[in-house]
């Protein structure tokens, strides 16, 4: 199994007033399971995700990350682990504004310290892979938005991760281009055989999983984690 | 690339952030450097002004008080001339000019006179008014700077008499109107003959009513060998105040070492008051300079949140973010530093002498200094902002953006 919860609990102090934004929360994720998490917005889908990748700090609860119990971590073990484990595609990209294409899709690589050919030899080969070879040297505004994701999707691919999480990365795309990145993000999932979690409100974005998670109140309320 | 590399690109892309923190830093080092160099300009100015005002040490012979010095008596006690060679032997530091002096009351001509021996070649014009005479001589070199060479100020420049012989003299302007001479007339003084080389303008001092010879001259002509009633010391008022006259009094036991205390506790008071000044500005720049620098380093890190969310979903730890924003201060305080010193330097050597009526020269020694505050205020400045970013929730950010 490559990530477990077991009972794994967020709340929140908002003005005095606690609020639940995950209650006991059980998941399973296979390896090279696409799990689609679902859910109407403030149901904690966002805090779900951002809570695997040791963003948030859980209030109940364990993960357990192939043999590792992650819940205990501090935060440089946490900042290792994402950097080792996890690859990032979020809403907005989170593209650095003043780097290039490339340069995006080198940073995990500089954060683990690797040579300057290296990167680059990488950063190349995962831009064409998402088709945007010939966009290397182009800052993130001058892409359009698609592209723009496609770089963030090659970016969370850099450091081969074990699992890509997602937070709605069609939210602000027009539907073909989401169409575009989902099959992007599916045959990636199918290739390279990485785990992909990943949050959306689209019920037609959710049929790209294998897998999938619904989630209300904090509360998963279905979750048919067997292959769709 | 590595993250020094995301740092210099974050430099150059935003250009007019990094020009309003450079010009921050620039502007703080400027006037940092800008106020130093005219406060020790004006320091060393102040300090040769107060130098000119005359002899500040007197050498008297032990039980001799300075009444004695001034009224000159036939029986004044005396001490040997050879105390001289002694003090210049003893190479002590701040001390910038020796005079011996024999004075006498007699009676010239039928007239009560002071005579004072001078050797000529120590014996400074220190009066602006001996100089209007004609007196000139070679420039002496000061030593109260630090720096030896005269001041290029001419009006504080101080030369020794180098234009009297031994058979000529020197008359005070009552002296010269009582005795009713002039420059070029011939004077009996106990059967020696002087010719006037000089009659000096009125002073308002002692001098006005003082005939002036060679102090060898003068010597032989009383029969006393090698004696003088006292030695006049310039010192520098700095190593006054650092204990010179104690250190005479070691080198004279026998004599009596005395400040001539008015002038010497101005020029005291006033160098300390300079000194207190000059680190009072530059507390109060470096406060500022401080706190504007750390203030566009926040202004930059809250710009920046995004990308630090970014580095840190990544896996930056909060030490490479830390690292990140320091790199960025101290790149800023180097170039900062460099061009603060340059700008500062410029504007007062250019500005001082028709604007301050001074002439400031620059401070090579505060290039490396300039350099170093600067980055170190850089760097203190963005401690706090650069420790706090390391804080920022990343979740919020992602969430956020």
């Amino acid at each position: 199994m490559l990530l477990t919860t077991e009972n794994l609990g967020k709340r929140y102090e908002r003005r005095g007033v606690a609020v639940d934004a995950l209650r006991a929360v059980d998941l399973e994720i296979e390896e090279r399971a696409f799990v689609a998490v679902t859910g109407p917005s403030g149901s904690g889908k966002t805090t779900l995700l951002l809570t695997l990748a040791g963003l948030l700090k859980p209030t109940a609860g364990r993960i357990r990350f192939r043999d590792k119990q992650l819940e205990g971590f501090s935060d440089a073990q946490w900042a290792s682990f994402r950097h080792a484990n996890l690859g990032f595609v979020m809403q907005n990209f989170s593209l650095v504004p003043y780097l290039s294409a490339r340069e995006n899709v080198t940073l995990p690589l500089a954060i683990a310290g690797s040579k300057g050919a290296a990167q680059k030899k990488r950063a190349t080969e995962l831009l064409e892979r998402v088709g945007l070879g010939d966009r290397a040297s182009h800052l993130p505004r001058e892409l359009s938005a698609g592209q723009q994701q496609r770089v963030a999707i090659a970016r969370a691919l850099a450091n081969e991760p074990a699992l890509v999480l997602a937070d709605e990365p069609t939210g602000n795309l027009d539907p073909a281009l989401a169409t575009d990145v989902l099959d992007l993000l599916r045959s990636l999932n199918e290739e390279s055989g990485t785990a992909i979690l990943m949050v959306t409100h689209s019920p037609e974005a959710a049929r790209a999983g294998t897998h999938r998670v619904h989630i209300e109140d904090g509360l998963v309320v279905d979750a048919s984690l067997q292959p769709a | 690339m590595n993250l020094a590399g995301v740092a210099w690109k974050e430099l150059s892309h935003r250009r007019s952030s990094l020009v309003s923190g450079l010009v921050a830093i620039t502007l703080g080092i400027a006037v940092i450097v800008g106020v130093r160099s005219v406060t020790v300009a004006s320091e060393h100015a102040v300090a040769v002004k107060l130098d000119s005002l005359g002899a500040n040490v007197l050498v008297l012979p032990q039980g001799a008080t300075v009444d004695d010095y001034h009224t000159a008596d036939i029986d004044a006690p005396t001490f040997p001339e050879e105390y001289v060679e002694r003090m210049v032997t003893s190479a002590l530091l701040g001390v910038e000019n020796i005079s011996p002096k024999l004075t006498r009351r007699l009676k010239v001509e039928g007239t009560p006179l002071v005579l004072t021996g001078i050797l000529p070649d120590s014996e400074v014009a220190s009066k602006p008014t001996w100089q209007l005479e004609g007196l000139e001589g070679a420039t002496v070199e000061h030593v109260c700077s630090g720096k030896l060479g005269a001041h290029a100020d001419p009006r504080l420049q101080r030369k020794v008499i180098d234009v009297l012989g031994e058979d000529e003299c020197i008359l005070g302007y009552e002296a010269a109107h009582r005795l009713n001479k002039r420059e070029g007339d011939t004077i009996e003084v106990e059967g020696v003959t002087l010719t006037v080389n000089t009659v000096l303008s009125a002073t308002g001092t002692v001098d006005d009513d003082r005939l002036f010879m060679h102090l060898h001259a003068m010597q032989e002509m009383l029969g006393i060998g090698a004696q003088v009633s006292a030695i006049e010391v310039m010192g520098c008022c700095e190593q006054i105040s650092e204990g010179l006259l104690s250190k005479l009094r070691n080198v004279l036991p026998d004599t009596r070492v005395t400040g001539i205390a008015q002038i010497v506790s101005t020029q005291i008071e006033t160098n300390r008051l300079m000194d207190k000044i000059s680190w009072g500005i530059l507390v109060i720049v470096l406060l500022v300079g401080g706190l504007s620098i750390g203030n566009y380093m926040w202004g930059n890190v809250t710009q920046r949140r995004r990308e630090i969310g970014i580095l840190r979903m990544l896996g930056a730890r909060r030490a490479r973010i830390i690292g990140l924003l320091l790199a960025k201060a101290i790149v800023l305080g180097i170039v900062g530093g460099l061009l603060g010193y340059a700008l500062g330097t410029l504007v007062v050597t250019i500005m001082g002498p028709d604007t301050l009526g001074l002439q400031v020269r620059a401070l090579p020694g505060w290039l490396g200094g300039s350099v170093l505050l600067a980055v170190t205020v850089a760097v203190l400045g963005s401690l706090l902002p650069a420790w706090l970013a390391s804080r920022f929730d990343p979740s919020a950010n992602m969430q956020e953006i």
